[in-house]
């Protein structure tokens, strides 16, 4: 139900917020920009270091297993399952955000849990490529893939694909805490005392900026 | 401007704004075809094409990048449904990633370009093709640690 508000409200009037919400949700929001501008600053730097190379190695030859399936060369399709998964689990958010906005306390506990269900599977998703990367060689100052046209690669690659993709998983398992809680505390009723389930929102909207980074990480680091 | 600003945004009091749940799924879909799109072209189109037409799948996979953060930012995270004053609090400070991104991966090309010209050692280091054959799977790593 959209509620409509007059052409002459006078935002900056003072007594009210200009921004129309409240002060939780607007500081969510200015932190989720400096977040970003983190992000921007790693995956900028790795493209100037990128277009500061001669050949780079091919996304296609080094990420292109699957667990259990052996030696089958499976290009991109695990990770495309993790992306998968995190899309899945934001639209799980926003479906608890929904319940909270009609105060339904069971569909709040209901879409958290499966949001928890979604990020774990993707902290498990992303802890068996680091795994299989470290079996093959592949870790901090150490490459053992050649660039696509088979010259000899710099370290650049790894330390750039394991910082990156470590970041954002340390926020994915962030989220997963904050998650948490928010499950707990609507579990035990502490948004129905209060009232209103603002907090819900604001975590969704860190959820949400996981789900976010991943999409520009997942394009810079698989895709290009 | 128009007359009124619509906002399904009420958290004053009674007013109870809900969420489209059709529009969260719609969302979904779209967000979902579009990373579709993105492999198919990235599995078995981009591979058959020459490595210097890499520039162009890149251009599109930028688009389809772009759009899958408009549909996060707008509808997962509302802002499209705030008034207009907090998505440009938002909006205007994110276009100074323009400037960075541009001025960044012009310094990186420009970088390479000086390397190339005054260093032909690194030049002809980095575009000498070795040997050894990538290591790929687990198979291929004790011979690569030997080599290292």
């Amino acid at each position: 139900m959209a509620h409509v508000v007059p052409a002459n409200q006078k935002w900056w009037a003072g007594g009210r917020s200009p921004f129309n919400v409240e002060y939780g949700k607007l500081m969510m929001w200015y932190f989720l920009m400096s977040d970003a501008f983190t992000f921007g600053a790693f995956l900028i730097s790795y493209g100037t270091i990128r277009f500061s190379s001669n050949a780079w190695p091919d996304p296609n030859k080094v990420f292109s297993s699957f667990p259990f399936m052996g030696h089958a060369n499976l290009p991109l399709v695990f990770v495309s399952l993790m992306t998968f998964i995190l899309i899945m689990s934001s639209v799980t958010m926003v479906l608890a955000v929904a319940s909270g906005h009609n105060n339904d306390r069971k569909g709040v506990v209901k879409w958290m849990f499966w949001t928890i269900i979604g990020g774990l599977a993707f902290l498990g998703c992303q802890a068996w490529e680091w795994t299989h990367l470290y079996h093959q060689n592949a870790w901090w100052g150490r490459n053992p893939f050649t660039n696509y046209d088979g010259t000899m690669a710099s370290t650049n690659f790894t330390n750039f694909f394991f910082t990156i993709t470590g970041f954002h998983g340390f926020h994915v398992f962030s989220g997963v805490v904050i998650n948490v809680i928010m499950f707990i505390m609507a579990w035990r009723g502490d948004f129905d005392r209060k009232g209103h389930y603002l907090m819900i929102e604001k975590a969704g909207l860190y959820w949400h900026f996981v789900d976010l980074v991943w999409v520009f990480v997942f394009t810079c680091f698989y895709l290009f | 401007m128009e007359n009124v600003e619509v906002t399904t945004n009420a958290h004053h009091g009674e007013e109870k704004g809900s969420f489209d749940t059709k529009a969260i799924w719609r969302t979904f879909w779209i967000l979902l075809g579009i990373t579709c799109i993105e492999l198919v072209i990235g599995m078995f189109i981009a591979p058959r094409f020459p490595h210097d037409m890499k520039i162009w799948f890149n251009i599109l996979y930028i688009i389809f990048t772009a759009a899958k953060a408009f549909y996060i930012i707008a509808e997962f995270m509302h802002l499209r449904h705030e008034i207009k004053n907090m998505i440009m609090t938002i909006a205007v400070p994110a276009m100074l990633f323009l400037w960075f991104i541009g001025a960044f991966l012009w310094e990186g090309a420009s970088f390479k370009n000086l390397k190339n010209t005054y260093d032909p050692a690194y030049k002809e280091r980095s575009t000498t093709p070795v040997k050894q054959q990538p290591a790929h799977d687990e198979h291929d790593t004790q011979k690569s640690r030997e080599l290292h």
